[in-house]
């Protein structure tokens, strides 16, 4: 192992070198950019035996990632925001085709307005696409989510495709400590890739996305796709676990601070879970029961895992990097309030959105969402609309 | 595919024939063949023979294998042109064909940029203010031979040898290569079933669809219809259904003549481009 100082896309640039797969198809797109060109670098220098195919564009990337994983070789790509929802289309028959293709998402805002910097609209709108959604905190969670993909991906029950997550520019282009493995240790960590139903097995044609309308099987399919992604719950952990063992590392649906006790519990996701994190810490110093979950797997989602981690709360607070136009509430907050209503503890709920396009979240904003979730649990009345942090007034 | 020469993958847009070859438990292909969407067989096979040049390079496969991309019209003139023209640019070693019957046929019959001017459709529907579609094809072939693809042709169903022979080239081509075949549809076009191989020699005859193929820049025209053989496009027009308005009222003889005169200018260019740069 080494410690390098490194940013969040060199960082995942060099996981995906190290597992170095048979293929990838990218378009470069701001903040992943880096991740395309750091890979083109490794390919041009003949550092990886990877054939890179440098597209016309996202939906093209996704086409020809598709492409060449239904024809049997292992197959990356990587994207962000607008070139995520390009991609949008391609996303779908990824999943439905069962193809275990990795791809990180450098989280940006959507437009419109064009905003180049990070939330989660790209991602999070891409939830109920039937890929797999592992979100990290920093750049280390990012190169082990990136390497940990390929075992997910390509597990025997899985076999569905799977997106990793990290912030975009406040991750993607900060520099930061992370520990790297031996190009060998990842490698063998990987393990050899076997396809399943390719295209180029000669000694067995396949037709691959048949017409499966009125009359035929698509309903069964949709079924035994999302049979598959139940399976990645256990996949998923056990990927953790393992990875773990290996580096000291271990990794689950979510990781959990301070929560035993806690009457008041903050969910977040992503970059800002270290902010919340220092907060909580510097409340329990004050004597105040905080406490934080933050959520690594998004999809599928832990459900009855996070309801009972939850379950001692009296008030959550769910901090959202994106909006959810017309909805209750941002994505977590309605997974989470959707996850606490099937269980027999009641706690209140309340919505956070924040760092929209970028926006910073200070400790401050966040000591302010905690101030009036105690009000909450001290029954004081608080509206249940969406509160925003750190908004200008007017 | 018959003149394939070894075991090939095919990548087929989303339309008649993905539909009518591949209704799930079935499968009419004896390759291995991949549909993912409308827009994107272009790069899709681009993926597909990425994956086998290292696969190849790993010492994983040893057979010597072909790729192969169809769309329709509407699949490669218009939504599919970004992705064939990507791949082609790439240099992937591949073959296009466009079975180009002038509309998205797939879903009824709407206007595509290769439906012919004057030609009803659904969205280029004829109607007191207006003939049918109102502006010429575009021209795929020239668009192709722009991006220096090593082989480029026309080809038709009734003259099957040219056919076979363009696609024995374009398969021993390295790199890109593109078949922009003209295909009837008796539903779009509305004609009898039986009349399709007629109404494509006489597209032809008419210079409406000339038979040329482009290997490296050469230009050759493989039929030139002399003298009388160059048939007047109306007559041609006339045996379709897609076409009837045109002769029901005497003020569409100006808009008849301009088509004649658009075929007439196209199939000058197409001459001198053989004689300059054949």
């Amino acid at each position: 192992m080494a410690r390098k100082a490194i940013t969040g896309n060199g960082a995942i640039a060099l996981a995906l070198k190290q597992v170095e797969p048979d293929v990838m198809a990218a378009y470069p797109i701001t903040p992943q950019t880096e991740i395309a060109q750091n890979y083109a670098q490794y390919v041009a220098d003949g550092a990886v035996k990877t054939e890179y195919i440098a597209v016309e564009s996202e939906h093209s990337a996704m086409s020809a990632a598709i492409g060449s994983a239904a024809a049997g070789a292992r197959t990356i790509t990587a994207t962000s925001s607008q070139g995520f929802a390009l991609m949008w289309e391609m996303l779908f028959i990824a999943a439905s085709l069962r193809l275990p293709i990795t791809m990180p998402v450098i989280t940006r805002a959507l437009s419109g307005p064009i905003n180049i910097h990070c939330d989660h609209s790209d991602s999070m709108g891409g939830r109920d696409c039937g890929w797999i959604q592992l979100y990290g905190e920093d750049a280390q969670e990012g190169y082990d989510n990136a390497i940990q993909a390929f075992r997910i991906a390509e597990h025997m029950d899985v076999r569905l495709p799977v997106m990793t997550m990290i912030d975009g520019f406040i991750i993607s282009g900060a520099i930061g400590p992370v520990e790297t493995l031996e190009d060998d240790v990842v490698k063998e960590f990987a393990g050899d890739y076997v396809a399943v139903n390719a295209l180029l097995n000669v000694e067995k044609p396949v037709t691959v996305g048949a017409f499966d309308s009125l009359g035929g099987w698509y309903f069964e399919h949709k079924i035994v796709q999302n049979r598959a992604m139940e399976n990645a719950m256990d996949v998923i952990e056990e990927v953790g676990r393992e990875f773990g063992e290996l580096t000291g590392r271990e990794y689950s649906h979510f990781k959990t601070h301070e929560i035993e006790d806690a009457d008041i519990v903050l969910v977040a996701i992503g970059s800002a879970a270290g902010n919340v994190k220092t907060v909580v810490t510097k409340l329990r110093a004050e004597g105040k029961k905080v406490g934080m979950l933050k959520v690594r797997t998004f999809r599928p989602f832990p459900t009855e895992q996070i309801r009972e981690a939850l379950s001692g709360a009296k008030v959550i607070g769910v901090m959202d990097r994106s909006d959810s136009f017309g909805a209750q509430g941002g994505p977590l907050f309605t997974e989470i309030s959707a996850a606490m209503y099937g269980g027999n503890a009641h706690p209140q709920l309340y919505n956070f959105i924040y760092g929209l396009g970028g926006r910073d979240l200070f400790p401050d904003d966040i000591e302010g969402a905690v101030e009036m979730l105690e009000k909450a649990a001290a029954g004081e009345p608080v509206e249940q609309k969406r509160h925003y942090l750190n908004v200008r007034e007017g | 595919m018959a003149v394939c020469p070894g075991p090939a993958v095919v990548s087929v847009s989303t339309g008649c024939l993905e539909v009518s070859t591949t209704i799930y438990p079935y499968t009419a292909w004896k390759d291995s063949m991949i549909h993912s969407a409308f827009e994107n067989a272009g790069a899709t096979i681009s993926g597909v023979e990425t994956a086998y040049n290292s696969l190849k390079k790993q010492g994983k496969i040893k057979e010597d294998m072909y790729f192969v991309a169809f769309g329709g019209d509407g699949g490669t003139y218009d939504i599919g042109l970004q992705s064939l023209s990507g791949a082609v640019e790439r240099g992937h070693n591949f073959v296009f064909v466009c079975y180009d019957n002038g509309a998205y046929m797939n879903t009824g019959f709407q206007r595509s940029s290769a439906t012919p001017c004057g030609a009803w459709t659904t969205t280029s529907p004829v109607g007191k203010e207006s003939a049918g579609k109102q502006q010429n094809r575009k021209d795929l072939t020239a668009i192709l031979v722009a991006h220096d693809i090593p082989y480029a042709a026309t080809a038709s169903p009734h003259n099957f040898k040219d056919l076979m022979n363009k696609a024995e080239k374009a398969f021993a081509t390295p790199g890109p290569a593109f078949l922009n075949v003209i295909s009837p549809c008796p539903r779009g076009w509305r004609t009898p079933g039986e009349a399709t191989i007629a109404l494509a020699k006489e597209a032809v005859q008419s210079c409406y669809w000339p038979l040329y193929e482009v290997e490296n820049g050469k230009y050759k025209i493989n039929y030139k219809p002399k003298g009388d053989k160059k048939t007047p496009v109306a007559d041609w027009l006339k045996k379709q259904g897609r076409f009837a308005h045109l002769f029901k009222h005497p003020e569409s003889e100006k808009l008849l003549a301009d088509i004649q005169d658009y075929i007439d200018k196209k199939w000058e260019e197409l001459l001198q481009k053989e004689e300059c740069l054949g």
